[in-house]
């Protein structure tokens, strides 16, 4: 019991990973990743502050509201914060953790971000799905049109 | 696996309420006679399956006047997404934004 318990838990943990070359100084990229005027042109409006602990909000254009909390940083080196989104209906909760990494090249830096987390246990039955990760995956799409 | 996941694969197993459901995504919002009449099953039966695809979320109902319309919940999927997928794909799109922000930082 307590065995296949551990491997359910486990197999709903997963990360993400995305890295990209940038062409342009760990500096200037720090900027865009804490200043919350230049988060907000190419992640979400927030409330974000570099400070450890503190607590803050992503809002995407979407409606959808992400619960956040800086948990480590080291200037132009290392960001990172929860990314937690609380739904009514516990199969779109989703509890992760965002880290990004960023380490000086020739030519700028080398970004990578890992995303770790799972979406808690889904033991609600469904009540039909309202906002969320539907529409935010709509919306994402819609954004992804108009770029092409 | 989860049992959400359980019950929507149980409730998608079944070919002729998997049709139904297929329609109501194409198609959009119906009635059980609109839906009988292409089902290739009874009224009752097609009642039936409905309300399966009900009890999972996946159909929704609504009462106008004497007839019942169902529509499809599309987000009733989203568990079985893998939120993996959907984030690289989001990130990816993000960065995009991030180093065109970058480029305009220059001037």
């Amino acid at each position: 019991m307590n065995a296949r318990a551990t491997n359910e838990a486990s197999a709903e943990t997963r990360a993400v990973v995305v890295e990209r070359e940038i062409p342009h100084s760990p500096e200037k990229l720090w900027r865009a990743l804490t200043q919350p005027h230049l988060i907000e042109e190419w992640l979400m409006k927030n409330d974000f502050t570099p400070v450890v602990g503190h607590r803050f909000n992503l809002r995407g254009e979407w409606g959808g509201v992400l619960d956040c909390e800086v948990l480590a940083i080291e200037p132009n080196r290392t960001l990172s914060y929860t990314w937690d989104f609380a739904h009514d209906d516990a199969a779109f909760n989703l509890k992760s953790v965002v880290t990004f990494t960023l380490t000086p090249t020739r030519t700028g830096t080398h970004l990578r971000m890992e995303q770790s987390g799972f979406r808690p246990e889904q033991k609600q039955a469904f009540g039909g799905a309202k906002a969320g990760w539907q529409q935010f995956f709509a919306k994402l799409e819609q954004v992804l049109e108009r770029a092409d | 696996m989860p049992k959400v996941h359980d019950e929507l694969f149980r409730t998608l197993a079944d070919p002729t309420r998997r049709a139904l459901f297929e329609r109501l995504c194409r198609e959009g919002e119906q009635t059980v006679v609109a839906l009988t009449n292409r089902a290739g099953v009874s009224q009752p039966a097609v009642s039936k399956h409905l309300a399966v695809l009900k009890q999972a979320g996946l159909v929704r109902d609504r009462r106008e006047g004497r007839e019942t319309r169902y529509s499809a919940q599309l987000g009733a999927l989203a568990p079985l997404l893998d939120w993996t997928k959907q984030m690289t794909g989001f990130w990816h799109s993000r960065f995009d934004r991030l180093e065109d922000l970058l480029k305009r930082m220059d001037q």
